[in-house]
């Protein structure tokens, strides 16, 4: 007996093992505060660790990176909003409001912007935020040194486009510290959509001194240093990065979260069951398949608004049967009962859309094809003629392919249209689903793709972030779509700075890309998501921007509330009696 | 023995080269890359990205350049996860794999060994026929079932543990060692059952009974140690499977594991990150099997690994 004790030793050994390893990360980040924080913020911190407000948001998949100008996706962007911030900033309803800088001024023909700092800005060791800061961020995230991959939103700085090819040198960016405390970015055109891309990570300021002392490392806990309302205390990978309140913050004074944990959470059951054991207080996302659980269930904690995304079908237009054929094209657009997409089919309460830009889009009008007036009876008999028109028939039916990338969801909804156009039009449509990445490779060669899923949330608040994707040189214009008109009028867009004349040639672009119809749009995307009700301060918005900073428990008023409710009850119960 | 131990362990050497090629090339095929995106590259970025590792290379300089980097055990920066190298990945992520499949393993083992050596003592009775058949649904119920309903009773119904998450604390690795351990316990069982009934027939079992040994000297001193050996050499490759971590109790559990690297590392082309994987597994798995040889020669008398031919 005692050998076959002896022979899991070295089991036991390496459990033992793993207990002290693993210790060690733990004890690590405990002592991380006295690393970067100054003596007196770190005792304060010390003395109300037993009582901190703590937020536990669920935030999807690991974030790729902390580095600001690394970043992509939403995990990171969500982390990254509360690290940092940028010279401008957005309000629980998502309209720009000062950030690091107080105020701006725009030259008359709106291509100079002056930044003016706030004097009182200050990064997570006490440094104070300058113009050069600024200044050193936007270079660095320019620079192709750094390969950053949504380089793209400097593009409208002057020269960007050159410094990011590395055919200029990255202090020729169109960004100039006038003084201490005063940034000026100059524009190759007046770009009314700048401010709004001002809050987006890739501009940044980053901490020159520590970024230089610590290298490819400068993102992690003990290193990172960052001028937003909260910094980085830990951050176990694929399991949570937790924040600390940024005492230098110049507006710590109105921060009521002192610490955020955002919870990898790759699963979303996994994030149900945690949200309800009461381990979350926020979710990224609900399961699709317990959406309508969770309506009847916890109606008062599900939220679900619009989202700045669109949902549509592609067409590969540089292959038969789809080349040179409107015809065809429309009358598959027109056999979709969209209704019965968002009403039966996704059901969680999308919007159905006739257009490429989703609703909710500030200052841009409706721009929708007159057949969404329609009824569907209408669209679909208008369907049958042009399917005719376009020389198809019962005997000769069109037969397609419809690709999209492995997902329940995309699946359901594939199998929808599949069966409507069957109904409608007769179409013998297959289903072929793929892996994303092959998905991806696919619609971007071009060669085997015919109807295809696809959909584009929007990178900054406004209609151009939908209509660019499809220039004829666009990068993911996997439809092949070209038309010269179309181009015109977004190189026109790009300069124009008077906002109605702007508006208009917008909606007249989005006209012309309706008229070629190169997609089917399906619905608008919404976020769903659970929020514990004592916790407030967030607004709807279409970006879905929550910063930590604005959100607050109503704990302390929780109990006069409960106290009030229960005397009301009391009060309605002896009028009863 | 110890001849026998260094051929084995030289012939890890050339097993490995062949793995570290084959998943280098299987990885490769596929189509599509790490920098692939629902967003567009501009192409110098893409080509920025590409120099920035290597990949702008051909494949065959790529593969040698990866050789030469494996022999200083050293993985390369992760393309997915862009602050950490696939050493740093691995090195968080493993003691929290090891953790929750030893813990697992050793629950299985001896709640398997104890449901087996009972169920053959009590063979053909009821006790025998309500292990056996609570092993089979063990077995045969996934632990994709069996893990959310256990979050489910025992996290959101009765809160008396969490629902998931890792801290290094006792109470979030109960439900994941449990769940782990469960179809381990129930397979462990099967084995332990069917080896010890095997030995109690034996002649040299029927000799010491015939001595008049009381029976329980009986099943300690010489029936236990021959009915585990089929056991250890389950436990083997069984451990080396449990301590690398498993996608399914990661996911539904939020622990930080390496199980889901390798899925996720394919899933969006992480070449380093799989890569690291890979060659990480196949040292474990290779350890564990020339550990599982070396216990057995130790258990049974009748192995020698002699040094002919």
């Amino acid at each position: 007996m005692r050998t076959c004790w002896v022979s899991l030793l070295f089991l036991l050994l390496a459990a033992c093992d793993v207990g002290r390893h693993g210790d060690t990360p733990v004890d690590a980040a405990a002592l991380a505060p006295t690393t970067d924080a100054a003596p007196a913020a770190n005792d304060s911190l010390r003395r109300d660790e037993g009582v901190l407000t703590t937020l536990n948001r669920g935030n999807g998949q690991e974030p790729q990176t902390l580095d600001p100008h690394l970043a992509s996706g939403v995990p990171a962007s969500n982390i990254l909003r509360d690290l940092f911030e940028g010279l401008t900033g957005e309000s629980p309803d998502g309209r720009i409001i000062p950030g690091a800088a107080q105020r701006w001024n725009i030259s008359h023909d709106g291509t100079v912007y002056t930044f003016h700092l706030r004097r009182d800005a200050r990064w997570s060791n006490g440094d104070p935020v300058t113009g050069a800061d600024f200044v050193f961020g936007l270079q660095r995230s320019a620079d192709p040194e750094t390969a950053s991959s949504y380089v793209h939103v400097l593009a409208p700085i002057q020269n960007a486009e050159a410094v990011i090819s590395g055919e200029m040198p990255v202090t020729e960016l169109g960004v100039h510290a006038l003084d201490t405390y005063t940034v000026q970015i100059t524009l190759n055109a007046p770009t009314p959509y700048f401010l709004g891309l001002l809050t987006h990570s890739s501009t940044y300021p980053v901490h020159q001194a520590s970024l230089q002392a610590a290298g490819r490392d400068f993102s992690k806990p003990g290193n990172l240093v960052s001028n937003g309302a909260y910094r980085l205390q830990d951050w176990v990978v694929r399991s949570q990065v937790s924040l600390l309140k940024n005492p230098y913050y110049w507006d710590a004074d109105n921060v009521a979260i002192d610490k955020v944990v955002y919870h990898a959470i790759e699963d979303q059951s996994a994030e149900l069951k945690r949200y309800r054991s009461g381990e979350l207080d926020w979710t990224e996302e609900v399961p699709n398949n317990l959406f309508r659980w969770i309506q009847e269930h916890m109606a008062d904690q599900l939220v679900v608004t619009p989202w700045l995304g669109s949902y549509y079908f592609g067409f590969n237009l540089t292959k038969e049967p789809f080349i040179d054929s409107p015809d065809l094209r429309r009358a598959l657009a027109l056999a979709i009962d969209r209704e019965i997409i968002t009403g039966k089919v996704t059901q969680f309460g999308e919007q159905p859309a006739f257009s490429l830009v989703p609703p909710g889009m500030p200052d841009y009008p409706r721009s929708v094809p007159e057949w969404a007036e329609w009824d569907q009876a209408r669209r679909e008999e208008e369907a049958r003629r042009l399917y005719q028109n376009a020389g198809y028939s019962s005997e000769a039916p069109l037969r397609v392919e419809i690709r999209y990338n492995t997902s329940e969801n995309h699946k359901k909804i594939a199998l929808a249209i599949a069966s409507m156009w069957k109904q409608v039009l007769g179409v013998e449509a297959g289903l072929v689903n793929e892996e994303w990445k092959v998905f991806l490779q696919n619609r971007e060669q071009k060669s085997v793709t015919q109807v295809f899923r696809a959909g584009w949330i929007g990178d900054y608040n406004d209609a151009f972030s939908f209509l660019e994707l499809f220039h004829s040189s666009h990068g993911r214009n996997d439809f092949g779509y070209s038309n010269p008109v179309y181009d015109r009028l977004l190189a026109d867009i790009a300069k124009e700075r008077i906002p109605i004349r702007r508006r208009r040639l917008m909606a007249a672009a989005e006209q012309i890309l309706l008229q070629d119809q190169p997609i089917i749009p399906i619905y608008a995307y919404v976020t769903k998501r659970l929020v514990k009700p004592q916790l407030k301060g967030w607004e709807n918005n279409i970006m879905d921007h929550h910063y930590s900073k604005h959100l607050y428990f109503e704990t302390q008023t929780d109990e006069p509330a409960d106290s009030s409710e229960t005397l009301d009850e009391a009060g309605g119960d002896a009028a009863g009696r | 023995m110890l001849k026998y131990s260094l051929r084995r362990l030289l012939w890890a050497v050339p097993t490995l080269v062949l793995l570290i090629t084959l998943a280098f090339f299987m990885m490769r095929v596929a189509p599509g890359g790490p920098f692939d995106s629902e967003k567009s590259l501009p192409p110098e970025i893409e080509a920025n990205l590409n120099a920035k590792y290597h990949l702008d290379e051909p494949l065959v300089q790529q593969y040698f350049r990866y050789l030469g980097q494996i022999l200083h055990l050293d993985f390369g920066p992760s393309f997915s996860y862009k602050d950490w190298t696939v050493n740093e990945l691995i090195a968080d992520g493993f003691p929290v794999s090891l953790t929750i499949g030893s813990l697992a393993m050793l629950l299985a083992f001896f709640a398997g060994t104890s449901i087996g050596t009972l169920a053959a003592l009590r063979q053909n009775t009821a006790v025998d026929y309500g292990a056996m058949g609570t092993a089979m649904i063990g077995i045969s119920i996934p632990n994709f079932v069996v893990a959310p309903l256990l979050i489910l009773l025992v996290a959101v119904y009765a809160g008396w543990l969490p629902a998931g998450g890792w801290d290094w604390s006792w109470q979030r690795m109960v439900l994941p060692v449990i769940t782990l351990a469960l179809p381990m316990i129930a397979y462990i069982a099967r084995l332990m059952r069917g080896s010890m009934i095997e030995v109690l027939h034996s002649n040299f079992i029927r000799t010491a009974r015939a001595k008049g040994l009381p029976e329980t000297t009986v099943i300690r001193r010489h029936a236990l140690k021959p009915a585990l050996l089929p056991v250890i050499s389950f436990m083997g490759p069984a451990t080396a499977g449990l301590i690398t971590g498993s996608v399914v109790i990661e996911r539904i559990f939020a622990i930080p594991g390496i199980g889901s690297y390798f899925v996720q590392g394919a899933m969006n082309r992480d070449y380093t990150l799989v890569m690291g994987v890979v060659v990480f597994y196949g040292i474990l798995i290779i350890l564990f099997n020339f550990l599982v040889d070396l216990i057995y020669a130790w258990f049974n008398p009748r192995i020698r690994y002699e040094d002919h031919g």
